[in-house]
């Protein structure tokens, strides 16, 4: 018999009374520390999803191309030729802000794992950051610390870091979100699974030894944070890219034979979660020799072994017989290699030590009936509209030359230079452009990338914000001419017992979903992060879409630099929406109205018409209009190509700031030698298009007269990150 | 003409680099493993870039005490072509077979993206392809690119001819503000006395396919091949 746990060590492990009493009827008596810090680890928001699995079955997640959808280690869908691209996101957002260098770095190690543990050989890497305020006295501290963390752990493993994006906003002074993507390639007909099969087969255990860092990782990762966020620090992983790397090189190694059965990395929750996830999914039970799991330190308990989040370790069933091969491999490496266990009858798992039964729980109930809340919500009210009087006409070129050099747009070349974008000798498009491209390695095709989401536009509108969040990378990856086939979602929210946060996140994930039904872009993995707030204050809802898309060859590839003597048409119709524009942030100082609507039947028209364009050859240059509407879009496309262009007035009836900054969405501003033929094109396939300028010279020149030089832009451009980090004015641009 | 690639555990562009030379070559490079003490009949042998045993120490100082180096080292007593890009720099200043030292870059930050160098000189078998004070673009990805050198040590190096290439503008000038890392004398690679190895931070494998944005690297290794066929 166990004695009760004091209400108070309950507390500790983040268990409600409910929760307990539940675990409690469970294992038919009281769970003795071992088995409670397993309770409090698998049922905690990082692994069970208990707030969000309700509105997360809503999502669309097949199509003829999935192979896996959500579930697995990462999901897999097909590129033809019996290839398949394996990709996730998966946030590392209160590590990273406790311990941004290290936080930083395992997010990269952890997402990387998830994606080899398929069998895929990871082919690139991608991050979605969010800082607060650039004034904000640890904003500094905390983009030098994570940009560090990321390129230290992605270049020494060597696979490119080839894409991402980076907002300010002061919601995230206290809460920074570090999202890191991983994409990787496998044959169809080696992708591995994390379902355990076969009474008796063993359990191996490979990789680094287990210490005590980590402990509790995803129990901190389901709280929100007080003042004493830096006390948690021990919670937090050191990572060890080096031995991440033998451990890509092992594991590819071993599946090329037929030696495993199934394979998990040790994530969150460490062997805890990786041992139960394998029983649960093979429904079988499984038997734990914790003495003879590898220990870095001496002294080590069960409980700590169990609960350990040391990092670049997996977990395998392996057929009988293999083990000596698969050992001999891991010797080849250097690395780890020790049979813990093996799997059982009867769906429980046992935890021994010594010879000696230390704990004993049901598996099923534990991973696959882990409680499940509809927690109350309500919709977020509808912003008022803007009035005319909130608008102010600025002079164009002033605002642009503002825009390009503010915090959200300017470039992000000062990050991306400290990430090796180009190791693997298959990066077609790098860093700047609309997506990321990837060659596969010794083929015309190629994979394009890119992760996005516009905050500001999902705390107005929800729905509004998830659609678009959606339908932007859906555009970036037309918009280099890629074929848009899948997606993976990282869903960053405050509290989700706080019912306008729940609000925020049911109406995100319906958008979301609409947005991928519209377009046939389902979701095939995600992760999502709660809590994210510090003293009761939460984040901007940030909901971050991965996309990746195909190209069937890569010669027929769009980029935004445009040359001289060009024309730039505008596909797409344009309202002048200015609603929680940056124009209206950064030049009126207003956060209001509500975000552009997302038509998602356009974006699907315009979307093909785009992808045909550039297949045909069409298109010399192509640029989705995002924040910042057609001013920055041209603006960007000029400074890539080191060629003036210029803009042409609007139609009558639409101010200059609507035309020039409005962010309606569904566009593409595309440069060609035929216009007419294009627009004809444009108009046959239902697409609005104007022809809107010229390419050619070395300035800006706005309608209205502005003209801003190419060189004064760059240095905006260019001067505000490098200028900020080396501890220049952390102010918006303009106003400090 | 025969080459081999050392692999140690946590070089990361030794596939780049096989990708290149089979392109030069017409023919596989040979991956030699680092535990391997003995290497075959090869006329060239490269050391790839990446983070060998992790560079926890100084870059490329484990590495030097490979069984594979040891044999590296006798290989290139014997006349034998030897390649360091990068990591494979570091390695043969650790291994005795080049002199000076890479240090952390001055702005302590890794730097990657396409560098400008000029050629200081056609006369030997890794730059016969090039002409004194041509331009190359040419990538670079690393934190601990600083070659450092004192002063007899630099002297010898200009008075022998052994400096292969330095970092410049596009026009091919020399100047202390395109000088990335803080390199004495803006230098990206030397050669040994004889000119058998080299040793260069940039690499030229990964612009050796105008997909990639560039193909200076390939006349690198062609140069390179042809000279050693």
């Amino acid at each position: 018999m166990t004695d009760e746990l004091s209400p108070g060590i309950v507390a500790q492990h983040g268990l409600s009374a409910e929760e307990y009493a539940l675990a409690k009827g469970i294992m038919g008596r009281a769970p003795n520390l071992l088995e409670l810090g397993i309770f409090s680890v698998m049922w905690s928001e990082h692994c069970s999803y208990k707030s969000s699995k309700r509105w997360l079955k809503t999502l669309p997640t097949g199509g003829p191309r999935v192979i896996q959808g959500p579930g697995e280690n990462a999901g897999a869908i097909d590129i033809g030729d019996g290839q398949a691209a394996i990709f996730k996101i998966e946030s590392h957002n209160h590590p990273s802000f406790i311990e941004p260098y290290q936080g930083a770095a395992t997010g990269v190690g952890g997402i990387l794992r998830d994606v080899f543990t398929m069998g895929a050989r990871p082919i690139a890497n991608l991050n979605a950051l969010r800082f607060g305020a650039p004034e904000h006295e640890k904003t500094r501290h905390l983009l030098a610390g994570a940009v560090q963390g990321i390129g230290g752990y992605g270049n020494c493993v060597g696979v490119p870091t080839v894409g991402g994006e980076v907002n300010f906003h002061p919601s995230y002074n206290g809460n920074i979100l570090v999202n890191a993507m991983t994409v990787g390639l496998a044959r169809t007909d080696r992708i591995f699974y994390a379902k355990a099969a076969g009474i008796g087969n063993p359990v191996v255990y490979v990789g680094s030894k287990t210490g005590r860092d980590g402990i509790h990782g995803a129990t901190m990762a389901s709280a929100q944070f007080g003042e004493d966020a830096e006390a948690q620090r021990p919670t937090v992983q050191v990572g060890d890219p080096f031995v991440e790397k033998l451990l890509i090189e092992a594991c590819l190694e071993l599946m090329a034979t037929d030696a495993i059965e199934a394979i998990q990395d040790m994530g969150a929750a460490g062997l805890t979660s990786s041992s139960f996830e394998m029983a649960s999914k093979g429904g079988c039970g499984v038997e734990l020799w914790l003495d003879r799991v590898p220990m870095r330190e001496t002294g080590m308990t069960p409980y700590e072994l169990m609960l350990s989040e040391s990092q670049e370790r997996m977990l395998m069933i392996l057929h009988p017989g293999r083990e000596e091969a698969a050992r001999d491999i891991f010797a080849k490496w250097d690395l780890d290699f020790a049979v813990i266990g093996k799997l059982t009858e009867g769906g429980r798992m046992k935890l021994v030590w010594h010879g000696e039964t230390v704990g004993e729980l049901p598996i099923d109930p534990l991973a696959a009936a882990a409680p499940e809340y509809d927690r109350p919500w309500t919709e977020t009210p509808p912003a008022p509209a803007l009035s005319a009087g909130q608008i102010a006409e600025l002079d164009p070129a002033e605002a642009l030359t503002a825009l390009m050099g503010s915090p959200d747009l300017c470039s992000r070349r000062w990050i991306w230079e400290q990430y090796d974008h180009m190791v693997m000798a298959d990066t077609l498009q790098r860093p700047g452009g609309d997506a990321a491209v990837v060659r596969v390695h010794g083929s015309r095709k190629a994979l394009a990338m890119a992760v996005d989401c516009t905050p500001r536009y999902v705390k107005a509108d929800p729905l509004q914000g998830g659609r678009q969040a959606v339908a932007e990378s859906y555009r970036n990856l037309c918009a280099v001419g890629a074929e848009p086939i899948a997606i993976t979602d990282n869903l960053n929210f405050g509290n989700p017992e706080r019912p306008e946060i729940m609000g925020q996140l049911v109406g995100a994930i319906e958008g979301i979903g609409e947005a991928a039904e519209a377009l046939a872009y389902p979701v095939v993995s995600g992760n999502v992060s709660l809590y994210n707030e510090t003293n009761g204050k939460a984040i901007l809802p940030t909901p971050i879409i991965g996309g990746v898309g195909l190209l069937a060859d890569h010669a027929r590839m769009a980029r935004i630099a445009v040359g001289p003597g060009q024309s730039l048409v505008l596909l797409g119709t344009t309202a002048g929406h200015l609603g929680q524009s940056l124009y209206l942030r950064e030049c009126c100082g207003l956060e209001a109205g509500p975000p552009p609507p997302v038509d998602l039947a356009a974006e699907r028209r315009n979307g093909g018409l785009v992808r045909n364009l550039i297949e045909e050859g069409l298109i010399l240059a192509c640029h989705d209009l995002a924040d910042g509407g057609l001013a920055v879009a041209a603006a960007e496309m000029a400074l890539a190509g080191k060629t003036g262009i210029t803009l042409d007035s609007p139609d009558r009836g639409l101010s200059l700031a609507a035309w020039l900054f409005g962010e309606d969405q569904g566009r593409y501003l595309v440069a060609c030698n035929r216009p007419q033929r294009l627009i004809e094109r444009a108009s046959a396939a239902g697409v609005a298009a104007r022809q809107v300028g010229r390419t050619g010279g070395t300035a800006l020149i706005l309608p209205g007269g502005g003209t801003i030089s190419l060189e004064s832009l760059s240095e905006r451009h260019e001067g505000w990150l490098p200028g900020y980090m080396d501890g220049g004015p952390g102010g918006r641009t303009g106003t400090s | 003409m025969k080459s081999a690639i050392v692999v140690f555990p946590g070089s990361n562009c030794d596939r780049d680099v096989q990708v290149a030379l089979r392109q030069a070559m017409g023919s596989e490079p040979i991956m030699i493993w680092h535990k391997d003490s003995e290497l075959p009949e090869v006329d060239l042998i490269v050391l790839p870039g990446g983070f060998s045993y992790g560079d926890y120490l100084r870059c490329g100082a484990m590495s030097a005490h490979a069984p594979a180096m040891r044999a590296t080292v006798e290989a290139a007593a014997k006349g034998v072509a030897v390649l360091g890009i990068c990591n494979g720099f570091q390695i043969l200043t650790e291994a005795g077979l080049l002199p000076g030292a890479l240090a952390r870059n001055r702005d302590l930050k890794f730097h990657c993206r396409d560098v400008h160098l000029r050629v200081e000189t056609g006369q030997s078998l890794f730059t016969s392809r090039f002409q004194e004070g041509q331009c190359l673009r040419i990538p670079v990805a690393n934190r601990d690119g600083c070659y450092l050198a004192d002063e007899d040590g630099c002297r010898r190096l200009e008075d022998n001819g052994q400096i292969a290439f330095r970092y410049s503008d596009e026009t091919g000038s020399v100047r202390p503000e395109v000088n990335l890392n803080g390199s004495v004398s803006s230098i990206a690679g030397i050669f040994n006395e004889q000119k058998t190895v080299l040793g260069l931070m940039p690499h030229p494998e990964r612009l050796s396919d105008p997909a990639l944005g560039g193909d200076d690297g390939r006349a690198f290794f062609d140069g390179l091949v042809e000279a050693l066929s």
